[in-house]
């Protein structure tokens, strides 16, 4: 194939056009999505983390 | 092209990396801005930032002539950067280590991976194996730029040396990390067009589309010098005779060691921390993967055409004319492409040697000023005084290592710094996403040992560096401590990364459990 003869290279060149198509649909399929900002803390994050510092200062 | 328009060219480059530096340095308030970006990253700044970050002049000059010399077996090098390094990290340790990072409020790395497992003694052994490993690397990077320099500009080396290191710690201790992703989006912009260029000028020079270039090149098979054929090279367009030498080589050094290790690179999982969410994720995935197609696709795939260039021009393979691996692409270029490609081919090397080393110096500026200088004192963690001279004594560092290398070591000192950052932290940072159980002293367990084998391997097993560093030959009396095959051959990563991973498991299962700090789902 293209004037390669061993498999082992075609393959490799096979799966790099896959993965860049694989790519390519994740990314316009999830171009808009994720967006919310999830990192913010929720109510039960922050009883978490509160509760954390307790113990850390408790320990010291 | 004269000197003045090449002149013109870089100083025009140079104004815009200026440009750059200084609106990073001004959006540079806190600490987090310097280290995080303030998290508020643009997507494509991000995914070409990683990109570019990954791909320095090491993938290109170095990697690239190894390509010349042992042809396109490394384009599973391509597939694993893309998929591993891309695909796999932005998707499955991307998120969660943006999430994570944003709620653990970490900075750095080690810091991410000590306060996953609230252990401050992980981050301050993180940071410092960083700061002691990464030099390497950097030296290596910053030896492939200084050396274009020296050819293009015919200047002498170690003045080339020096400015380039100028320039680089200019906008890298002003600009922190903004600085460095602004500047990587304009290289990476820069080296993902060169790319394409290059693809069609070389079939263009030799006269051959794909199809016929490769048919040419396995039939050339036959003109591989013996010295190679005993390793195993069986031609440009075949993988090596498995189990040669070469075979050993190319797949457990540059392709599993590189490819796997890329999801441990501290410059790179800071990144993904650097975004407001993970739409920004997604849509690096698509643009991160292009990149680093294109780029390493392309060079990996000339880089095994020159043969014929060179064989249509000198009546030699490249690495008959050019004795040094290192020295195949740059002659590839100045021979091979117009002048005036040559001067933009060079600000792609500039391009690709400065968006790594800059994250590689801010990544060990980082690691010693935050992770372990601020952690030891137990100071607040909003010093960007300490981070910044951090990284002014990383670079000295680097700097003063490239000194000490010697030719033909760009892609080797990449694999090895590659290899030691997966056997060291990859178990730990995989189970501080995804293992609730793991332990904090299992964490370190398994940093230690993955790193403690890692150096074991390279001093004792590993002939390339055993047999450099000479510790073997002065205790043992030989260069390696085993001669039955593969251990001579056999990278590190295969035997440390494999028993870190069972000490992270076996120590965690054996510890009582502790109180999860990680978010882990």
């Amino acid at each position: 194939m293209f004037g390669i003869s061993d498999p082992g290279i075609y393959l490799a060149y096979l799966l790099v056009f896959l993965c860049v198509i694989f790519a390519v649909v994740y990314g316009i399929v999830n171009w808009n999505k994720g967006g919310t900002d999830n990192t913010l803390p929720l109510e039960e994050d922050i009883k978490w983390e509160e509760e954390e510092l307790k113990i850390k200062e408790d320990e010291a | 092209m004269n000197t003045f328009t090449l002149g013109l060219i870089v100083l025009i480059y140079l104004l815009s990396l200026t440009y750059l530096g200084i609106k990073g340095y001004r959006q540079t308030k806190t600490s987090s801005d310097y280290l995080l970006a303030g998290r508020q990253i643009h997507p494509f700044v991000m995914a070409v930032s990683y990109g570019a970050t990954f791909i320095s002049s090491s993938a290109i000059i170095g990697f690239g002539g190894i390509a010349a010399n042992f042809g396109m077996g490394l384009i599973w090098l391509t597939f694993l950067n893309m998929f591993v390094g891309v695909v796999i990290a932005f998707i499955f340790f991307g998120r969660k280590t943006r999430e994570m990072g944003h709620k653990l409020d970490a900075h750095t790395f080690p810091e991410f991976i000590g306060k996953s497992f609230n252990s401050k003694s992980i981050q301050i052994f993180a940071g410092a194996l960083i700061f002691v490993s990464m030099p390497l690397y950097a030296a290596v990077v910053l030896k492939g730029g200084a050396v274009f320099i020296e050819k293009i500009f015919e200047i002498d080396y170690n003045i080339a040396l020096f400015v380039f290191t100028l320039i680089i710690a200019a906008y890298v201790v002003a600009g922190g990390i903004k600085g460095v992703m602004y500047t990587d989006a304009l290289q990476g912009s820069i080296m993902f067009i060169s790319m394409f260029f290059l693809l069609f000028w070389t079939y263009k020079t030799i006269g051959m589309n794909f199809s016929e270039a490769n048919r040419n090149l396995t039939e050339m098979a036959q003109l591989v010098p013996e010295k190679l054929q005993s390793m195993g090279h069986l031609g440009w367009t075949s993988m090596p005779a498995f189990g040669s030498s070469w075979w050993y080589t190319l797949v457990t050094s540059l392709i599993m060691g590189v490819g796997i290790g890329v999801l441990a690179q501290p410059q790179l999982v800071v990144r993904f921390m650097t975004v407001r969410s993970n739409k920004e994720l997604n849509r690096a995935v698509l643009i991160g993967t292009v990149f680093i197609a294109v780029t390493t696709g392309i060079i990996y795939t000339v880089g095994a055409v020159s043969n014929i260039f060179f064989m249509q021009t000198e009546g030699k393979i490249a690495i008959e004319v050019l004795k040094d691996v290192d020295k195949i692409i740059p002659e590839f270029i100045k021979l091979a492409m117009p002048s005036w490609f040559a001067a933009v081919f060079m600000l792609t090397i500039l391009s690709a040697s400065m968006s790594t080393l800059s994250s590689q110096f801010h990544a060990m500026g980082s690691s010693i000023g935050r992770d372990v200088v601020s952690t030891l004192m137990k100071r607040p963690h909003n010093n960007t005084l300490i981070t910044r001279l951090g990284v002014v004594v990383s670079i000295i560092v680097s700097y003063i290592i490239c000194y000490t290398l010697s030719m033909g070591v760009i892609a080797r000192g990449t694999a090895i710094f590659f290899g030691i950052c997966a056997a060291s932290f990859l178990p730990a940072y995989f189970c501080a996403i995804y293992w609730k159980r793991a332990t904090r002293k299992a964490a370190f367990a398994s940093m230690v040992s993955g790193f403690g084998i890692s150096l074991l391997m390279l001093l004792f097993t590993h002939q390339k560096e055993s047999a450099a560093l000479g510790i073997s030959q002065a205790i043992f009396g030989k260069p390696a401590l085993f001669d039955q095959m593969p251990w001579p051959v056999l990278d590190p990563i295969m035997i440390a990364l494999p028993i870190s991973i069972v000490v992270i498991v076996a120590v965690s299962l054996l510890t009582p459990k502790q109180k999860a700090v990680t978010v882990a789902a």
